[in-house]
């Protein structure tokens, strides 16, 4: 009888009071992988889609809302983020997708130097910059305060990620909401987020590697590196009697569970330098950034990488000198860059979007507008905040679409997602409903 | 329709097969075959047939040059263009980095280097390290990417640095080194590089051993692959090439020596501002030197520097050439105008001086079976000059690569109202897009 109750209580974690199912009747239901329904009922049971259809039964015991001018449709996604993992929230903001910049601001050599620092990485074999084996799954906390902001903005799904360094950490998949953090994490590890820091390289004294053919000579040494490891623990452990034992080594481990990686390019050129390195490492790659993608697309559907495309279009500074004149490049990139998606799917790219650098998640529909503008479909554009991601991290079979059997993480709008004057009305996160905060001005502008 | 397909096809197939070239009326100056008033006949990217008088094959492209020069493209023997980064200067010996990682295709000095006549350049790694990255050639294809770049074939090459640049990096005297860099004086250097040496050969050994066991049938377990110590067994086995920054004779002579005691060859000495006072020493060995015209000076080491190294070096019978060190193609605009002046100092003739930019930095890198004078069975990789391309008036008009014309002074000038009225209506776009920001976020303030 006790076992009985262990083992219940392992399958079903979430147990305790059941609670009852719910249903959403007579809205549209845009299912993204079929066709959009123009009057069904969802069913949610469990925090699973239990059904969905023009003609389904309603159980007794249903909690019902009326869909009536309701749109419902998966939860939107964020395909590369750090969303839930609280102390990324203090870092400088979110990625910058390029060879030259990063998310990690080398420190600052001060003048007298800190007995208590490591010294500077002499090569490779340091481990720099590297924190591979770190899981977003085991970082992540329902607390995070920016949480709210996503799911009042439909949000209810992230790829998120450790963002520090060269060899960042694994990614894991969330649900942005749960009682403990447990519940958040949907699949991990999902890749390696990788990011090139800059450097002087004149001898900063910041050590290896200060510069982007040192970081490129890094990572193809740890992928050799992490291949002996693998053979060698193989050897060691078939004979470990009579045979020194190969030194433990963490980045290579996480390097070695990494299913992809993650790598930043967003000029197209730079898309081309990181796809070559992919292929020498033998690593499913997955290109992020990718403003330049429009002139690159053919390069990408060659090398079948997916994209995660950001959505913080490039603009000009807000503080940049009026008079300073800009190259065409400049221009053509900052006009052109919206332009990406549509040709990302005309050439049969995979993409899905991230927020990137927004510091509003409501203004990313705003900027997936943008992109519609330049020519995406809109079946397009909600896959891309959908299904795609999902396929791309491999968890298509629990969400991003809304069909029988997957993850109930939904999202009910008040019309067109891409209108601006649709309102998110609520969502469903593992089948339980939060509504959307009343949109405060952001901070900055209320101190003022 | 019909049209435009047959229309496409038929440029497909030009693309396939481009129609000859014949650069008629020129003043050729083939650098090893002499000059003379003449043309030459381009074909599948090569030099064809050059000559008072070529055959012209029919639906022939042809260019008159009357009262123009035409030259072999400029090889600039060392420059830092067209990468995204220069030193991994974090370690004394960083050969595991590559400059081919960071070619970038886009930068526009390319285009400048072209426009100056070059067509073939050595991206070396810098000079913060004892022994720094490995370097390529590459050819200005202006628009391709950075594979379309590479000159293929050319042989890898390793960069090397004696003297200040070495020894400040590590010294700590950079007020932005936290942490003293082994080494900071050019004992430490020599030392340095030895040691990489003898590691190097531990490691050559080390696989020698696991091949041969592997070879006999033996049990072995392969050594762990080190690509920081593969590109200098490659330079004991010969496979690749050696660039050495030096400047003054002392450090020639340690590194020549070294070279020799350890059993490798030094390919070229790069800038060897002193090479003069160790001409025959350099000769002996076998090196070249990749020197500057008349820069002195601008810091302690360049001291006895004098425009008469290149022609002083010349006469005893090194392989001289001259390079730009370009970071954003500024001499190598007018590498011309560079060799002019060993005939002020030192008193080379015209093809001497010529010589020193194009095939000299050939025989250097060893392409010059490629490129580096207007020879049948060359790359058709040609400058045409205004003026004399000694002279400091002259304007480079067209250049080719590969027989394709990269570089046309015509079209750039006439493509430039486009560009600007391109660019007006971007920035107008721009500030409309600005406009409806402001109109759809309101900056909102407390009332």
């Amino acid at each position: 009888m006790k076992h009985a109750m262990l083992l219940l209580s392992l399958v079903l974690p979430a147990a305790g009071a059941d609670p009852p199912p719910l249903a959403i009747r007579n809205a549209r239901v845009v299912t993204v992988s079929g066709p959009v329904l123009k009057k069904a009922t969802v069913v949610v049971k469990d925090g699973l889609i239990a059904a969905v259809g023009e003609n389904i039964d309603v159980p007794k015991d249903a909690w019902v809302i009326e869909g009536e001018g309701l749109t419902v449709y998966p939860g939107l996604i964020d395909a590369l983020s750090n969303w839930g993992i609280p102390e990324a929230a203090a870092l400088a903001p979110a990625p910058a997708a390029s060879g030259r910049t990063s998310t990690t601001p080398r420190p600052a050599p001060s003048a007298t130097p800190d007995p208590s620092a490591p010294p500077p990485a002499q090569g490779p074999e340091d481990r720099p910059s590297n924190t591979s084996w770190q899981r977003a799954a085991d970082l992540v906390k329902p607390t995070d305060r920016r949480l709210e902001a996503a799911r009042s903005a439909g949000f209810t799904t992230a790829v998120t990620f450790p963002m520090t360094g060269i060899f960042a950490g694994q990614g894991a998949v969330i649900n942005l909401a749960g009682e403990k953090a447990q519940q958040m994490v949907v699949a991990s590890p999902v890749g390696q987020y990788l990011a090139f820091p800059a450097g002087s390289g004149f001898g900063g004294g910041g050590g290896f590697p200060g510069s982007l053919m040192g970081v490129f000579a890094y990572i193809r040494q740890l992928n050799i590196d992490a291949d002996y490891y693998r053979q060698a623990r193989l050897e060691y452990e078939k004979r470990p009697a009579g045979a020194r034992r190969p030194d433990y080594d963490r980045a290579s481990e996480g390097w070695l569970e990494s299913p992809r990686i993650l790598l930043p390019a967003t000029r197209a050129m730079e898309i081309d330098r990181v796809l070559r390195l992919a292929a020498e490492v033998k690593k499913l790659a997955v290109v992020y950034g990718a403003h330049e993608g429009y002139k690159a697309a053919d390069l990408l559907k060659k090398a079948g990488a997916p994209v995660l495309m950001s959505l913080k279009w490039p603009e000009k500074a807000r503080d940049a000198d009026p008079d300073q004149p800009e190259s065409l490049r400049t221009l053509e990139l900052r006009d052109k860059a919206p332009s990406t998606p549509a040709a990302l799917a005309k050439a049969g790219v995979k993409f899905a979007f991230y927020t990137d650098k927004i510091d509003r998640p409501r203004d990313a529909l705003r900027a997936v507008r943008r992109a519609i503008d330049a020519g995406l479909s809109v079946d397009d554009a909600v896959r891309a905040l959908t299904l795609a991601a999902a396929e791309i991290y491999g968890v298509a079979g629990q969400i991003g679409s809304i069909e029988a059997g997957k993850i109930a993480n939904l999202l009910v709008t008040s019309g067109d997602l891409f209108q601006e004057k649709t309102q998110v009305k609520f969502v469903l996160i593992d089948g339980v409903k939060f509504e959307p905060a009343p949109e405060t001005p952001p901070a900055e502008e209320v101190a003022r | 329709m019909k049209t435009g397909l047959i229309l496409s096809l038929a440029l497909a197939a030009a693309a396939f097969a481009a129609p000859p070239v014949v650069i008629q009326n020129a003043k050729v100056l083939t650098v090893t075959k002499g000059t003379f008033q003449g043309s030459v006949l381009i074909q599948d990217g090569k030099i064809v047939e050059a000559g008072e008088k070529v055959m012209v094959p029919p639906g022939a492209r042809i260019i008159d040059a009357a009262g123009q020069y035409l030259m072999p493209g400029i090889i600039d023997a060392h420059t830092h263009i067209a990468s995204e980064s220069t030193n991994e200067g974090s370690i004394s010996v960083s050969s595991m980095a590559r400059i081919e990682d960071a070619i970038n295709p886009e930068d526009i000095s390319i285009y400048r280097a072209l426009a100056g006549g070059v067509t073939t350049a050595h991206v070396l790694h810098g000079s913060a390290n004892s022994i720094g990255g490995t370097t390529v050639v590459l050819k200005m294809r202006w628009t391709r990417d950075a594979a379309g770049l590479v000159f293929e074939g050319a042989r890898p090459g390793l960069k090397f640095a004696l003297g200040e640049n070495p020894k400040r990096s590590g010294s700590g005297a950079s007020p932005s080194r936290t942490t003293p860099r082994y080494p900071a004086t050019r004992m430490g250097i020599e030392d340095v590089i030895r040691q990489a040496f003898v590691e190097a050969k531990q490691y050559q050994q080390a696989w020698g051993d696991y091949q041969a066991k592997v070879k006999s049938g033996v049990q072995a377990t392969p050594p762990r692959r080190d690509l920081k110590l593969e590109p200098i067994v490659e330079v004991l086995e010969g496979k690749r090439m050696t660039h050495v920054h030096a400047y003054r004779a002392d450090e020639i002579l340690m590194m020549l020596r070294l070279a020799e005691e350890l059993g490798f060859k030094i390919h070229s000495l790069e800038h060897g501002l002193e090479g003069y006072k160790v001409a025959k020493e350099i000769v002996a060995h076998g090196a070249g030197v990749s020197t500057f015209s008349d820069w002195w000076a601008y810091k302690m080491e360049a001291i006895d520097a004098i425009p008469y190294n290149a022609a002083l070096m010349m006469r005893k019978g090194v392989l001289v050439s001259l390079n730009s060190d370009d970071l954003n193609a500024n001499l190598s605009t007018r590498l011309n105008t560079e060799a002019a002046k060993t005939m002020k100092y030192g008193g080379l003739n015209e093809t001497e001086a010529l010589a020193l930019i194009t095939i000299n930095p050939a025989r250097q890198l060893e392409i010059d079976k490629r490129v580096g004078s207007i020879e049948p069975g060359k790359d058709a990789d040609l400058v045409i000059y205004d003026k004399h391309p000694l002279s400091s008036f002259a304007r480079v008009q067209k250049v080719f690569i590969d027989g394709e014309m990269y570089f046309d002074r015509d079209r750039d000038v006439s493509g430039r109202a486009e560009r600007e009225v391109r660019k007006k209506a971007l920035t107008d776009r721009q500030k409309e897009r600005e406009k409806e920001q402001k109109k759809s976020f309101p900056t909102r303030r407390p009332s």
